[in-house]
């Protein structure tokens, strides 16, 4: 596989995992996500992608966060 | 003394309230079950402490509205009971951290501590009060399991201010901790876990979700309807029946008072939807036609709840939700709307930005009919065939679909993204969930039949004062004309105000056609919120919010009855 290739969430494959690598978004994004524990340097699962520009649920830790579409696309992820 | 319950969203913050101070609050598996101030009151060491149930915040640098309400409350409190998600330790506490840096006495409830067991987590408790600071109690909130020691540890919190710190130096502190007292064994993965999976897959998700709408359809339907018919009319047609014939044998005299208690009898026997007495209708509208379907809704709007369902129907919902201008987390407050428009209405709270509450609020005002009035759609509308019920529901999910096209073109503003965590599957608990139906039934009990009896009342009042007929000379045009109803009909529209499914029931009389009732179902439901909905629109929306939310209202009931009128 791609080792240590960086890729947006929306692009990793349900089931891949990786570790956050870093938050292309304003403070605001960068606060909500940290609230949630999705922050750089946390090893996170793809759970899955809904079709047409929908949710990314992920894994990290013992519970799953649901991301809009656009906010995957903006969390940038070191794969295994 | 004022004590705060706080902690991230769904760790069960509102269960422990209700052990400790007897009141009850709304229990559910989803973020964002408490979105107002509830506060009740407990007894300790012979004083009466208040206790304050905050909204979830998942840290007080406030990213939402309920996080900025949280945080304000923190300045008022003399302690907080920080509740923690012992299966979720680490980002819990990052909320806890910020807590022990505040001038404030702080003790931490380890709540779902039963979960722990089974996810394999290990938990050093004595390692973790050492390194926080503050008494650590594992508690279930559910079961009341560590209540007690709870709050017996109260008097012992303190607060040991540790110095402020940057976000990346609190997951540090943090990251440290978790290696000294957490250890997890690693184990399989449970059938709930796999299934929650499959619940946000594409595929294998709306198939889950279309299978729990039929079952929620037809269990609300079986239940209801085995209530009706096996209990609540056999009950009022044997057992009332002759007490009102009695009763109107008595009254004969006087017509005044026979036509408001009993109402219309005709040729001895008693139409309970149609004699529109108190005593008759009155009773009938609310226990024998809606109580039955408030039980049913309830009893599964409960299970599905406590189940942790709801969030992953807004993950599928969302790609739908956001062409609406709202998010999939919308679908929330929507299903509570099937139940009751208030509750709703009080719920759009979770959403985030200003255009997402006005789109919400007024879609459900204007196109999910509650309970009360599916069920006299139901029963009324029922009788002329299953078919022209669900005319009446694909005409207002049309509307709500098409308005809300329209409002996500309309109203400025903008429209933030869905963000939320998915609570775990848990089988709900027989016990919580029927507590949390009869606390609705009673809050039905208590709210709807005081006002079905005024409106019943009412509606008596201004028929013997013919100003019922007043108004519907005036209205004949719109009615008649564009409606194709009997101008009568008006009067329905106008009682809509206090309560629709009395509403409906006075369509009744009128011997409509199957095409008029639909019409007139549609219109009652679109027309203009009842007014315990109109109360919360008002505080909800402000007044301006408001009357531009009712213009909407009106203007889409008299397009969609006219269009149904003219293709039906």
């Amino acid at each position: 596989m791609s080792d240590g290739k960086l890729i947006t969430l929306r692009q990793i494959q349900a089931g891949q995992s990786g570790v956050v690598a870093y938050i292309e978004g304003g403070h605001g994004l960068v606060n909500r996500l940290n609230a949630l524990g999705i922050r750089p340097g946390k090893r996170i699962t793809k759970v899955s992608s809904m079709l047409m520009h929908g949710p990314v649920t992920i894994q990290l830790d013992s519970t799953q966060v649901a991301i809009g579409f656009g906010m995957a696309n903006k969390i940038i992820v070191k794969l295994d | 003394m004022k004590i705060l319950l706080m902690g991230n969203p769904n760790v069960g913050k509102s269960a422990i309230f209700s052990r400790l101070t007897g009141v009850h609050a709304i229990v559910s598996n989803y973020p964002g079950t408490t979105v107002g101030y509830i506060h009740g009151f407990m007894k300790l060491e012979g004083e009466t402490a208040e206790v304050i149930d905050v909204p979830g915040t998942y840290t007080l640098e406030p990213t939402s509205e309920a996080e900025r309400i949280a945080s304000q409350m923190l300045e008022t409190g003399d302690i907080v009971i920080n509740v923690v998600n012992a299966t979720n330790l680490e980002r819990n506490l990052y909320l806890t951290l910020q807590l022990l840096e505040r001038n404030i006495p702080v003790i931490v409830a380890l709540n779902i501590w039963d979960d722990t067991k089974h996810r394999g987590i290990h938990i050093d408790l004595g390692k973790l009060e050492e390194l926080l600071g503050v008494p650590v109690v594992p508690t279930i909130g559910v079961t009341g399991q560590g209540i007690k020691e709870l709050v017996e540890s109260i008097p012992r919190a303190t607060s040991p201010q540790i110095p402020p710190q940057s976000r990346d130096e609190r997951w540090a502190t943090i990251g440290n901790i978790i290696d000294q007292v957490q250890r997890i064994t690693h184990r399989h993965h449970t059938w709930l876990e796999r299934l929650e999976d499959a619940s946000v897959k594409p595929l294998t998700g709306v198939i889950i979700a279309l299978a729990v709408l039929a079952v929620t359809f037809l269990v609300v339907r079986f239940i209801s309807e085995s209530l009706i018919s096996y209990v609540l009319d056999p009950l009022f047609n044997s057992l009332w029946a002759p007490v009102i014939l009695r009763l109107s044998d008595l009254l004969g005299g006087s017509e005044f008072l026979h036509d408001i208690i009993i109402g219309k009898i005709a040729g001895g026997e008693i139409n309970f939807v149609e004699s529109f007495g108190l005593l008759t209708t009155g009773l009938y509208v609310p226990l024998a036609m809606v109580l039955p379907y408030i039980v049913s809704f309830y009893l599964v709007l409960g299970v599905l709840e406590d189940a942790g369902y709801l969030p992953r129907l807004a993950v599928l919902m969302d790609t739908i939700m956001h062409r609406l201008g709202l998010h999939g987390y919308a679908i929330i407050p929507t299903m509570l709307g099937l139940g009751c428009n208030v509750p709703a209405i009080l719920a759009t709270r979770i959403l985030e930005s200003k255009r997402e509450r006005f789109i919400a609020a007024t879609l459900i005002s204007i196109a999910i009919p509650c309970a009360s009035l599916q069920a006299m759609i139901f029963g009324l509308v029922g009788q002329y065939g299953g078919q022209y019920v669900a005319i009446v529901y694909g005409t207002l999910f049309i509307a709500w679909v098409i308005l809300g096209i329209i409002f996500n073109r309309m109203v400025r503003g903008f429209s933030p993204e869905l963000l939320i965590e998915m609570p775990p599957y848990r089988l709900p608990r027989w016990r919580t969930s029927l507590q949390k139906l009869w606390f609705r039934v009673y809050g039905f009990l208590a709210e709807a039949i005081p006002i079905i009896l005024g409106a019943v009342l009412i509606t008596n009042i201004l028929y013997i004062f013919g100003v019922f007929n007043a108004i519907a000379n005036f209205t004949a045009p719109v009615v008649t004309g564009l409606f194709g109803l009997p101008k009568e009909a008006v009067t329905a529209l106008v009682i809509g105000f206090l309560r629709k499914d009395v509403a409906l029931g006075m369509l009744a009389p009128l011997v409509l056609t199957a095409k008029q009732l639909v019409v007139g179902s549609v219109v009652l439901a679109m027309f203009f919120p009842c007014i315990a909905t109109f109360v919360v629109l008002v505080r909800e929306l402000g007044v301006i919010g408001m009357l531009k939310s009712a213009g909407i209202m009106i203007t889409a009931a008299l397009i969609t009855g006219g269009i149904l009128n003219l293709i039906l």
